[in-house]
């Protein structure tokens, strides 16, 4: 796949980072948001991401999977510098950017792009597509050889629209096409890794199957690492080689895609996959786990494993001991006591 | 398992050649243009396709929720052997509730923010038992969020529908559609704004329900998943109208339209290959102000038959099979049966989700 790289990034990634360390790298990253319950009410804290840590390496595809609230778009948008850690560190090819000022920041804002969900507010609607797509090389005072025009007709070319439409406005697309113009917004600075919340999610599906495929393609063809967002498991297990799984601000099991999809270790992970309803599984109704209840509040997570108020496992220790997070015998990295042994069903 | 042929006959409610247009400034929506199902007590049918095929538009028809001064609807919906197109407000606000409830995506849509959960249940229950008493009103619906699994029904009933989570709230509002015990549930997209294992919870209730009340149900989802856990039948829309109608089993392992296959092979699946490429199909779905001409899914269709073929000059009807002995399962497509199933066998079969 190496001679798929485009030359100077290559040059550039071998340059820079030190052999053997991965891209990036996260450390016991926290977000809290203060919140005050009423008016006089007392401060309070939601733990959105609570101390997590992973690594991507170069050209990998990690995905981050779990339910609504669980703190994916926060480390996603803490990765990119959007949102200010609480705590924690964040290194990207060797160097500790937690902390770093906006001008430090430039040359890592080329090499670390994000992809959003929503397609529609995420596109300045008084722009021409070409000033969208040209936005990161002008912020930058980027000067492509050739212009900037060309360049951005180029970049319309790959993510497959018609670089003539390059003066059309936003409304005139549509949802996928709009999802298109922020990839080709993403790729301007040819960068090193891609941040994609939801990228696929408010797309219809003969649509985001277009957007999956166009995504893998670049993925392949310029060695792209992403941090892959999404709800949708069957999307995430399409597109990504390694898998983590986030609970309540945590992470609870991160392994390959066959550990997690085809044994994993943790009994959410378990759960999450029995839930998804899936057409390959018409007729068949045996051994489906359901879940009570909802997810606790992050404002107050259960002590010891936060799952254990909806785990059908726990027992008095699951509420006394937090599980560290190490490897397990299905082979992925889990923080549970009673991992799951053995295939899934 | 019933099919849609055999059930027709006595089926609680029929639909026959259903067509709503709306009149706008931009020129006349053909939302639903001649459509046409059943579904019987004790059923479930499942209607399927991408956004804006018409789906909300033809289970609101069958509420009579539409403003008749924007809207032209012709055809017959039967409820219970009635036509309820053209019917009243009057004659409508009897209908609604009591023969036929609806659940949306957006349980804050149909809750009230400033009234509790029960006082809403309550006026619910008194519209169509005006003589209940507030106490007895009071208890039903206590017993009707217990019912949906909601936890000290007697003490959250008090409560008000921001203090209920998102898989509450859809409790809350299943058990409202519910309090009148009526014969037919519509639920759009019920699940779509929730996580995978609420949904999970949410759809095993409706399926509980459905079993304890003997109700038809009319799930609308873009989720071929979703539909293929609880339908026993299916119905493909594209553009307003009907592309593919059977049994599940039919419709979702034996599908003979393009448009079906083109969804198929577009769902990423938990098994199978990953690295497998999706299938998706080209384009996007045509505006309902200005349909194609043909079958309206010709300028996606990977197999239309043009320049002089019928299919970009003449709609296709929704027949039955003939060759193969699979009845109730009816397909709007000129591609000759032979060749639909030999398609599907080599090039569909083994992609997404259809394995
Ligand atoms: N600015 C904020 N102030 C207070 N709480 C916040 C803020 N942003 C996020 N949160 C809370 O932090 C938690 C994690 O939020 P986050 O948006 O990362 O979740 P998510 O996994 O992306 O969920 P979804 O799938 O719904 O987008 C949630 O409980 C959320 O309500
Ligand atoms: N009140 C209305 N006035 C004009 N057009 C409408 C109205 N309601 C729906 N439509 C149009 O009808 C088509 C079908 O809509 P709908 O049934 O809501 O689609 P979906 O399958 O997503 O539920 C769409 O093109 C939509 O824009
Ligand atoms: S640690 Fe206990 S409660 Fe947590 S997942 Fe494992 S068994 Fe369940
Ligand atoms: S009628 Fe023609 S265009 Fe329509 S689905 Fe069949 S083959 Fe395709
Ligand atoms: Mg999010
Ligand atoms: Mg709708």
């Amino acid at each position: 796949m190496t001679n798929l790289v485009v030359p100077q990034q290559a040059a550039a990634a071998t340059r820079t980072r030190p052999p053997g360390e991965p891209l990036l790298k996260v450390e016991g990253l926290v977000k809290h948001f203060p919140v005050r319950s009423g008016l006089f009410g007392a401060k309070q804290h939601v733990r959105a991401v609570d101390g997590i840590d992973f690594t991507v390496d170069p050209g990998e595809t990690l995905g981050v999977v779990g339910e609504s609230g669980c703190g994916k778009t926060t480390t996603g948008r803490m990765l990119v510098r959007l949102l200010e850690p609480t705590s924690g560190k964040i290194t990207f090819e060797g160097r500790d950017i937690t902390h770093m000022n906006r001008s430090s920041l430039r040359p890592l804002r080329q090499d670390m792009q994000i992809i959003f969900q929503d397609p529609y507010s995420s596109l300045n609607p008084r722009h021409t597509v070409g000033r969208i797509v040209a936005m990161p090389l002008s912020v930058n005072g980027i000067e492509p050889a050739g212009g900037v025009k060309k360049r951005v007709q180029e970049l319309l070319e790959i993510v497959g629209l018609n670089p003539e439409h390059y003066n059309r406005y936003p409304h005139e697309f549509s949802g996928g096409q709009r999802q298109r113009i922020g990839v080709a917004r993403a790729l301007a600075l040819k960068p090193k890794m891609i941040v994609a919340d939801e990228p696929v999610s408010a797309l219809d599906v003969s649509i985001q199957a277009q957007v999956i495929n166009l995504l893998r393609d670049l993925q392949r063809e310029f060695n792209l690492a992403f941090v892959f967002i999404a709800h949708d498991l069957a999307v995430v297990r399409h597109f990504c080689e390694r898998i983590a799984v986030m609970y309540l601000g945590k992470i609870v099991e991160v392994g390959s895609r066959q550990q997690i999809y085809e044994q994993p270790s943790h009994p959410y992970t378990k759960a999450l996959l029995s839930a998804v309803p899936d057409v390959t599984k018409l007729g068949a109704s045996l051994g489906r786990i359901r879940l009570e209840g909802d997810v606790p509040t992050p404002i107050n997570p259960p002590s010891g494993c936060r799952f254990r108020t909806r785990c059908w496992k726990a027992q008095d220790l699951c509420a006394q001991v937090e599980p560290p997070l190490d490897p397990k015998p299905n082979g992925s990295i889990a923080a549970c006591h009673f991992p799951e042994v053995g295939p899934l069903r | 398992m019933t099919t849609p042929q055999t059930a027709h006959g006595g089926a609680y409610l029929q639909v026959r050649d259903l067509r709503v247009q709306f009149s706008t400034e931009d020129g006349v929506v053909r939302a639903v243009d001649g459509v046409s199902f059943s579904v019987d007590r004790g059923q479930t049918l499942g209607i399927v396709g991408e956004s804006g095929s018409g789906k909300s538009v033809s289970s609101l028809a069958v509420l009579g929720l539409h403003d008749p001064k924007k809207s032209r609807i012709s055809g017959e919906i039967l409820v219970n052997g009635r036509n309820v197109v053209g019917l009243d407000d009057n004659e409508l606000r009897k209908l609604r509730g009591r023969d036929v409830a609806m659940i949306f995506q957006d349980p804050l849509s149909s809750l009230h923010p400033y009234y509790t959960i029960g006082k809403q249940i309550v006026a619910a229950y008194r519209i169509h038992h005006p003589n209940a008493s507030k106490s007895l009103a009071r208890k039903h619906a206590i017993d009707m969020l217990g019912r949906v699994g909601i936890p000290q029904p007697a003490k959250r009933i008090d409560g008000y529908p921001h203090e209920f989570s998102g898989g509450m709230r859809q409790r809350a509002m299943i058990a409202m559609a519910l309090v009148n015990d009526p014969d037919l549930l519509i639920a759009d997209e019920p699940t779509t704004a929730l996580d995978v294992t609420v949904q999970a919870q949410i759809l095993d209730l409706i399926e509980d329900l459905q079993r304890d009340f003997n109700a038809a149900v009319i799930l609308i989802t873009h989720d071929l998943g979703v539909v293929s856990q609880i339908a026993d039948d299916v119905l493909v829309m594209y553009a307003g109208r009907v592309a593919e109608y059977g049994s599940a089993e039919q419709v979702l392992r034996q599908a003979q339209h393009p448009y079906t296959w083109g969804l198929l092979a577009s769902v990423p699946s938990l098994h199978g290959d990953a690295d497998e490429d999706l299938k998706p199909i080209k384009g996007n779905p045509p505006s309902l102000i200005n349909v194609p001409p043909g079958c309206a899914f010709h300028p996606r269709c990977r197999y239309a038959m043009l320049n002089g073929g019928p299919c970009d000059i003449e709609v296709p009807q929704l027949l039955p099979l003939l060759a193969t002995h699979e009845p109730g399962h009816t397909v709007a497509c000129h591609l000759p049966e032979r060749q639909r199933k030999s398609i599907y066998e080599q090039d569909i079969a083994a992609v997404g989700v259809a394995i």
